[in-house]
């Protein structure tokens, strides 16, 4: 079977889980001998050996489309962006940038061979439909995130909700991230719930660190870690970090990630009195990310709204008790972790100071979410879109 | 001949509310009463009440053939007691035929014996006047909290003056031998033992409702063919399980109750069988042999040991804490906190603690009030945090009265 797959980011150039899902689910089906042919935006040239390695299989091909399409990015920021990379032409905003994309796939779609398209997320939808239109090829859409995810559900951006909403009804299946983001889907875009399946996600981990170079630290760590916006939380993390402080004064909060609202947590920390405490480690990757976990006692997800959230799963694989919103998909698959709603600040502070205070309950958490972590791998989630392949395929 | 003991154990927790860390010190109400009297109000609905009039019933029935004895706890008899008497008003009605038999264990339902002899003691002296204060009656017969047994603890409740006392049949104890005997445990002078056909009352406890078992669905009539089975090669049928097992574990629509109400009929139709109390039991027949069982043995799980209660680090941890505080306790002199520190060590609390069947969210899902282990362990050591913060207070005010 072969597949023609557009995605947008992929590690090492990524900032967030969008990335790292779409690396394990390529990896995943090159394993089971499903040929994938991926379109992905450009690269710079810096990147492209350390990419070559990552993709190391025969069973998959790369097409590059000339953008510098980012998934998380918001119309502001890729004005910002373009002035930055001057050096090409690219169109003025970033919804005319989608559409040159989506041009552009349909002569990546004429010239390949292909069985069935998979796209992931919004940005690629226009690809995928011009595809199926050229081709007559069953499409599937696979929804990582939604704008009701991204905006909390204040200020949906319409445009964006329309191409999700287009993408959806044009596919001949949509597969979600979780049940979480099945509801979504259903309750807001109107998709039939026989047309969607759930697959979660999973992961793997190859650590580079060693286990035994612990990082010595005199305080204890709460680790925050993504994209510093609405969906994601930073503000209740900060909440709750004035209150752990009021018990704890040993404890120290770390933010790892960047986004549109860093300048206000920042504010936020210092008008609370915690800015000494509260400490910015910006964007991490590669062995940051994993030195980030290790420093860490606790890691915290108070994510608004979180389609799945691969986060609590690489904490949990480096020995880190997570404590998780229920506004997650991950929470469907998880049982070795703390829930909590977002918003009950008291909640999520009373649990941070029980895993900074009891320890049978941190290593307990330790010990069995690494355990439970040890079994997820990509070759599940894979399997599961064959499956869903062959369905429309047979339709 | 065969006799078939029934031995109902009917327990309820006092279940801890969500204390949060920021009542330490604060807040002394660590019990989820709302809770609590929900649970025991559907339970006598769904359970004890039915139940009781159907083993009143039977007696009468059977001109007093049908016996059955109980084990209730002291938390099960407070809770009565609190939210649905028409219970303790059911339990002393059946009292009255003559036909029931009480036993003795641990008031609190609590896992003393493996951290303190000396509370152990005072909790089933406890017990002891609380049965004889509401139903006139002297217990005999020792079983101790979820059947854990060994040796040293048969030997410890001789000398409280028991005459009996239970324990799980499990195979790597008994090997070879039937659990249709009484035996005699092998350190000990007199007491003899009675041991659970976890088989035969498993049939019931567990697989009832089972549409997946060959032998679904279990009528009173088949039952009774396995029982009369054993005719030849055994004396007793000890068939043990929790009360709640009607109606609340097997429910009513699957026809639970009309299986009890049909089995001791079917049964006494064999003219070699009857039904005896525990105690009827030991002194109709004799021991046939010895049994030694030095490792600490239960009736939980496919283990058959402590793992449900002990098997991980918080629960180490947590009964580690509540037995340290004892003598400071019993110093302070407090008889609130002593009530309430024994009411921690219910052995429900470090149950809801077990991270073993987790994964697969099994009956300890089932039975379990918190959404995970690792709440129900925040909670209890937040309790914990606050009652020694108590218990230190108590003692300085003591000390500087004195």
């Amino acid at each position: 079977m072969k597949v023609l797959m557009f995605g947008w980011e992929f590690p090492p150039v990524n900032s967030g889980g969008l990335g790292t899902a779409c690396y394990g689910l390529t990896k995943g089906l090159s394993r089971k001998n499903i040929e994938v042919t991926l379109v992905l935006p450009d690269y710079p040239e810096d990147l492209k050996a350390e990419f070559v390695k990552i993709i190391s299989s025969n069973n998959i091909k790369l097409k590059k489309i000339s953008t510098i399409l980012m998934p998380y990015m918001s119309s502001s920021n890729y004005s910002q962006t373009i002035n930055k990379r001057n050096a090409r032409i690219y169109g003025n905003t970033l919804f005319h940038e989608i559409n040159r994309y989506a041009e552009a796939a349909k002569k990546i779609a004429m010239e390949e061979e292909f069985d069935i398209i998979h796209c992931h997320d919004w940005m690629t939808f226009k690809a995928g439909i011009n595809a199926k239109a050229i081709k007559k090829k069953p499409l599937v859409v696979h929804v990582h995130a939604t704008e009701f995810d991204r905006t909390g559900g204040n200020g949906v951006n319409d445009h964006v909700y329309h191409v999700e909403k287009e993408g959806m009804e044009n596919a001949d299946a949509v597969i979600a991230v979780s049940n979480y983001t099945k509801n979504t889907i259903t309750r807001h875009y109107g998709i039939s719930p026989e047309k969607i399946r759930v697959v979660h996600n999973a992961v793997e981990f190859e650590h580079k660190i060693d286990d035994k170079s612990k990082i010595k630290k005199i305080n204890k760590v709460v680790l925050f870690l993504g994209r510093i916006t609405l969906q994601k939380g930073p503000d209740y993390f900060v909440y709750a970090a004035k209150k752990v402080l009021q018990h704890e004064k040993n404890a120290r909060f770390v933010i790892a990630g960047n986004g549109d609202m860093e300048p206000f947590i920042i504010e936020k920390a210092a008008e609370m009195g915690i800015a000494d405490k509260v400490l910015f480690a910006g964007f991490v990757q590669g062995e940051d990310l994993e030195r980030a976990y290790k420093m860490a006692d606790v890691y915290v997800m108070p994510s608004v709204s979180e389609p799945f959230g691969i986060t609590p799963l690489e904490a949990m694989s480096n020995n880190v008790p997570v404590i998780i919103s229920r506004q997650s998909g991950v929470s469907e698959v998880i049982r070795h972790c703390l829930l909590v709603d977002f918003w009950d600040i008291d909640d999520i502070s009373s649990k941070i100071i029980s895993v900074l205070r009891y320890m049978p309950l941190k290593e307990s958490l330790s010990e069995n979410g690494f355990g439970e972590v040890k079994k997820f791998n990509w070759d599940i989630p894979a399997q599961k879109c064959v499956e869903v392949y062959n369905e429309v395929l047979a339709a | 001949m065969v006799s078939i003991c029934f031995y109902f154990q009917v327990h309820q927790p006092f279940r801890l509310r969500k204390y949060s860390i920021f009542d330490i010190g604060s807040s002394n109400d660590y019990f989820d009463d709302e809770k609590n009297r929900q649970v025991m109000q559907k339970v006598a609905k769904k359970c004890y009440l039915p139940a009781n009039k159907a083993v009143l019933d039977l007696i009468n029935e059977t001109d007093g053939k049908f016996r059955v004895s109980y084990s209730i706890t002291g938390m099960a008899l407070e809770q009565f007691g609190l939210y649905a008497p028409e219970v303790l008003d059911s339990f002393k009605q059946l009292a009255k035929t003559k036909c029931i038999e009480f036993l003795d264990e641990t008031y609190h339902h609590s896992l003393s014996f493996l951290y303190s002899k000396e509370e152990f003691k005072e909790q089933v002296k406890m017990h002891n006047r609380a049965i004889k204060n509401l139903f006139s009656f002297s217990p005999k017969i020792f079983r101790n909290t979820e059947l854990i047994y060994n040796n040293e603890l048969a030997n410890f409740v001789e000398k409280l003056g028991y005459k009996g006392i239970l324990a799980e049949g499990a195979d790597h104890i008994l090997q070879w031998k039937s659990p249709n005997f009484i035996y005699k445990p092998k350190t000990a002078k007199n007491i003899k033992l009675l041991l659970k056909n976890y088989r035969l009352s498993d049939d019931i406890a567990f697989r009832f409702s089972e549409k997946s078992w060959k032998e679904f669905p279990l009528t009173a009539p088949k039952f009774a063919s396995w029982v009369n089975a054993i005719n030849g090669n055994g004396n007793v049928a000890n068939l043990f399980m929790d009360y709640e097992t009607f109606g609340e574990h097997q429910w009513e629509d699957k026809g639970i109750f009309s299986f009890l109400r049909h089995l001791p009929h079917e049964i006494l139709k064999h003219p070699d069988n009857d039904f005896l109390t525990l105690s009827e039991a030991i002194s109709r027949y004799k021991a046939v042999g010895e049994l030694d069982v030095h490792n600490l043995i239960s009736w939980a799980d496919v283990e058959r040991d402590l793992s449900a209660w002990l098997g991980n680090k918080m629960q180490q941890e947590a009964i580690k804490e509540i037995y340290m505080m004892e003598t400071a306790v019993k110093n302070s002199k407090d008889n609130e906190l002593l009530d309430k520190w024994r009411k921690l060590q219910i052995s429900d609390h470090f149950y809801y603690m077990c991270t073993k069947w987790f994964n697969d969210g099994d009956v300890h899902k089932y039975f379990n009030p918190y959404d995970s282990p690792y709440e129900s362990f925040i909670a209890f050591m937040n309790i914990i945090n606050d009652m020694k913060m108590r218990v230190n207070a108590d003692l300085k005010t003591s000390s500087m009265v004195q």
